[in-house]
């Protein structure tokens, strides 16, 4: 089948021809149909201003920044909207000269739709920039700690997709390899491409202050072998520099060569450990998007306003790439392109395999959205979710995995509601590169039943950190309790004595009394014992399963923060 | 613009269930014609026979259980194994040996652990066994091949034999049916005759050829021929029928050359009974084999060492169905101790 082909036939040679350098394989990856002439042909054409922006506070991986305008207030063209100390995280700008019109909940793309917190600016088309000023070429004066607050300043996240802040990246010094990611491994996505193919100065400039930023001692760029353009600009650009830092690694077309673990494997031929960072084997991925930001941010002080967006699909018009301003409503870019064609169906942010389908043009463009693909019926094949037929265990799925797992057992248990036995199966180191669904002939939608695997995890972890407060509240309220009961009882005691004393009672009283307050003490003891044998603890109730499940979700979850936090 | 709802990936090889069983029963098409050119019209008798009886059990417990009838009738799933069934079973045995084992394969080994993709064992193995075990003798009658006697078999006459179990001139069925190959070696061993003298032996020696069983090694080249276009259309995968005949070529060998009067060569074992059908189409089935790869190497070793114990020193005729369904249940073990490493472990240790 012509999914599980390894490397194309021939590649290795021609490449040995360019590069002494010896390339590595992942494990399976897939040759897809790319469909990138349809959007590759033209240069990238610059959004025109829109009258309204929306720019949702949180476009990154960490937390969502504090905002720092008022409503009503004037902002200037890249002036910080929100920001926050917290260290995973990275500020968002203004697109535009305008007004603060709204702080308030807007629908974002997410896959489930949701609504999140979002600054709308008018626009006032003055055009008018906060004031600025650009370190350029002093930039080899700058320690790393200084560039890196200029990186982080201006909200510069990974734009190959995973948004993940870039100054967080390059916290780690003296690593040797660079790795530029120009692969764009998706099918139909060309803005990676075309920024190559157009701006190839001013990435390698921006590589150069990240190998600055991190001290490495070679910057490879990687780009497959179906972008000929592209390799040929980068190499002019670096014959240009002259300087032996950079070099332009082909490495052959087969997804997901782009995802940053699989690359670094490619080129380096070592795997990022589990629990582990590029960092480990001495690599640090960066996409070509974002060394163009940070070309930007250095030298003419420009924020993370813009990015290219690779508009396609049969659903549209004119497919092209877009330099659009982050905060522009897609329905706006859509209509840049001359609109939807009838029979267009389904929207999709991000690329046919990994991307989610949204459910309304009236959504912003984020820092995320490499893509919009505006797809008719006949283009694309989602699995059908309810007719699929059973597994069949044919191993397609074991064959393509890059991440090396065994979907199929995977599957088996997450669509019986065992996660925690998916998780043992490793459940949490699938990339959801989708390649097991692609060759699956049961059309079994996998990804689907893993990422509900893993988000019932989640939940699971969540549930109990809030029946763990739940219980602590409690247990509170009931030592509150006993300790009244005492303090009254207590008194009583005390009354009672006072009273036997008054009657003048004999001492054989008295002990009958110091007996009474045993016994009564005693009484309490046991009803004491008695209420904290029926408290209810909603830990008490858990099945082995059910603690064994929570561990798991727990330790798999401070991995991830560990992981988010190096 | 509709703006539909999906979850990624959107594009898909397009790869079903259906073609890859079709394209199966393809393969087995070249081995059937000639296995029915050489042990005549019953294998087509008896294919017909359990095609039917698949389906219609198929179709029964389906409606009993609730299930859409229509797309796993026509998943060809069930035909594959009215075909193992009609190649494994003797041409000549009586239809109510072929609809028994039909029966059980589909009903008991299939439907009952949950239809298609759940069930634990090879079904069509099953039903081997259940009759095998059931009705020894009517087991063991196998047709001569072509041209290793005098009587052959008309149409009619195959016809009568299986529904009537006898020939309608009242004339013997044992004039038409021989051991197998395998089986007349194994009792002339026992008997203390060398495998040279048996080779030539004035009666049993029409059964042999050059290297297998006479029909046998040109059904078995068939069905390795077809076998390799399997692999080559990625239908199937080809850990399994490596290590399967690799073994077995190893194991045989290894006997064969300590003492060359008593165990046959590796070429017959390879080249007679069920062997390439066994390694390209039975032991492949992949709902019953070991899924990693690992595990499928040790599953198809299992097998060969397992076959060539039960043809060698075991009671039954040919080992392969015992072999597939003892190493069926080894499988979850498999799969759990050969999951591979995962991306990023191996740099843990
Ligand atoms: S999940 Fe799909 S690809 Fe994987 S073994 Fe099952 S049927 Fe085959
Ligand atoms: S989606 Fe997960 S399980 Fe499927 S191929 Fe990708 S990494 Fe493997």
């Amino acid at each position: 089948m012509a999914g599980t082909q390894r490397w194309p036939r021939g590649t290795q040679g021609k490449l040995a021809l360019m590069e002494s350098t010896k390339l590595k394989h992942f494990h399976g990856g897939l040759c897809l149909d790319y469909h990138k002439d349809i959007s590759r042909q033209t240069a990238i054409v610059v959004c025109p201003a829109q009258s309204r922006y929306v720019i949702p506070l949180q476009q990154h991986i960490g937390a969502a920044g504090k905002v720092t305008v008022e409503q009503g207030q004037r902002v200037l063209k890249g002036q910080m909207l929100a920001t926050t100390k917290k260290l995973i995280s990275a500020p968002v700008h203004s697109p535009v000269s305008g007004t603060v019109v709204e702080i308030t909940k807007h629908a974002v793309p997410h896959p489930s739709g949701m609504e999140a917190d979002c600054i709308i600016i008018e626009n006032d088309f003055q055009d008018e920039w906060v004031e600025r000023k650009p370190v350029a070429q002093n930039y080899h004066q700058m320690n790393s700690h200084d560039l890196r607050n200029i990186v982080r300043d201006a909200g510069i996240v990974g734009l190959g997709g995973a948004v993940f802040p870039a100054a967080i990246k390059q916290t780690e010094i003296n690593i040797n390899t660079l790795i530029l990611n120009g692969v764009e491994c998706e099918p139909y996505i060309t803005c990676d491409d075309r920024l190559m193919q157009e701006r190839a100065r001013e990435i390698i400039s921006g590589a150069d202050i990240i190998g600055h930023i991190i001290k490495a001692r070679e910057c490879i760029i990687a780009i497959e072998d179906n972008k000929p353009e592209a390799i040929a600009a980068m190499q002019v650009a670096i014959n240009e520099d002259n300087t032996g830092f950079f070099r332009v690694q082909v490495i052959p077309t087969l997804y997901p060569s782009g995802s940053e673990k699989q690359l670094i494997q490619i080129i380096t031929g070592k795997e990022v450990p589990i629990n582990g960072l590029p960092a480990d084997i001495d690599t640090l991925c960066q996409n070509v998007g974002t060394a163009y930001a940070i070309h930007k941010a250095v030298f003419e002080d420009e924020p993370l306003i813009s990015r290219i967006v690779t508009i396609t699909g049969k659903g549209i018009k004119q497919p092209q790439n877009m330099e659009v301003a982050i905060g522009t409503y897609i329905a706006d870019c859509i209509e840049q392109c001359g609109g939807y064609n009838d029979d267009a169906s389904c929207m999709i942010m991000g690329g046919p395999m990994m991307g989610f389908t949204i459910n309304s043009d009236q959504l912003p463009v984020v820092k995320a959205c490499n893509c919009l693909l505006v797809t008719t019926s006949d283009e694309i094949y989602p699995a059908n979710t309810e007719a699929h037929m059973p597994c069949i265990r044919c191993g397609r799925c074991v064959e393509v995995c890059p991440a090396k797992l065994l979907p199929q057992q995977l599957y088996w248990y997450a669509s019986t509601n065992n996660s925690e036995r998916a998780a043992e199966y490793h459940l949490f180191d699938c990339i959801e590169c989708g390649c097991c669904s692609y060759v699956c002939p049961s059309q079994i939608p996998l990804v689907q039943y893993y990422r509900s695997a893993k988000s019932e995890i989640w939940a699971l972890e969540a549930d109990r950190k809030k029946s763990n407060a739940a219980r602590q509240r409690h247990e509170a309220r009931l030592f509150r309790l006993e300790q009244q009961k005492r303090e009254r009882d207590e008194k009583l005691r005390i009354k009672r004595e006072m009273l036997n004393k008054k009657k003048g009672k004999t001492e054989e009283i008295e002990i009958d009394a110091k007996k009474a307050a045993i016994a009564e003490a005693l009484a309490r003891v046991k009803k004491k014992k008695e209420t904290q044998a029926i408290t209810p603890k909603n830990t008490d109730h858990l099945s082995a399963e059910q603690e064994r499940q929570i561990k798991e979700a727990d330790r798999r979850r401070q991995m991830l923060k560990d992981e988010n936090h190096e | 613009m509709l703006f539909r709802k999906a979850s990624s990936p959107f594009i898909s090889a397009q790869a079903s269930v259906h073609s890859i069983m079709y394209q199966v029963l393809y393969a087995l098409i070249p081995g059937t014609l000639a296995a029915i050119y050489f042990f005549g019209w019953g294998i087509l008798i008896n294919l017909l026979i359990a095609a039917i009886i698949c389906l219609l059990s198929e179709a029964f417990v389906l409606k009993l259980r609730n299930r859409p009838i229509k797309a796993s009738l026509t998943d060809g799933s069930a035909l594959i194994t009215a075909c193992l069934l009609a190649l494994a079973l003797p041409p000549l045995a009586p239809w109510w040996l072929t609809a028994i084992a039909s029966i059980f394969a589909i009903v008991i080994a299939k439907q009952l652990y949950g239809g298609l993709g759940f069930n634990v064992f090879n079904p069509a193995m099953v039903g081997y066994i259940v009759v095998m075990i059931s009705f020894p003798r009517e087991m063991t009658f196998w047709v001569a091949p072509l041209g290793a006697v005098d009587h052959w078999l008309s149409f009619s006459d195959t016809f009568s034999i299986i529904f009537s179990g006898a020939l309608p001139d009242q004339s013997s069925i044992d004039s038409v049916t021989m051991a197998t190959p395998m089986d007349t070696l194994k009792t002339q061993i026992a008997l203390e005759n060398d495998i040279e003298s048996t080779r030539h032996h004035k009666v049993y020696g029409a059964l042999f050829n050059n290297f297998g069983g006479k029909g046998w090694q040109w059904i078995n080249l068939l069905f390795l021929l077809s076998g390799l276009w399997m692999i080559k259309q990625k239908i199937i995968d080809w850990r399994i029928p490596v290590s399967f005949l690799l073994t077995l070529l190893f194991i045989a060998n290894f006997f064969a050359v300590s003492d060359y009067a008593s165990y046959p060569s590796a070429l017959f074992h390879l080249f007679s009974g069920g062997t390439m059908l066994c390694a390209f189409f039975i032991a492949t089935d992949p709902i019953s084999a070991s899924t990693t790869p690992k595990g499928r190497w040790i599953y198809g070793m299992g097998i060969a060492v397992l076959v060539y114990c039960i043809r060698t020193w075991g009671g039954y005729p040919d080992g392969i169905a015992f072999a597939i369904v003892l190493m069926n249940i080894t499988v979850p073990l498999l799969d759990y101790y050969t999951q591979p490493k995962t991306y990023g472990k191996s740099e843990v240790e």
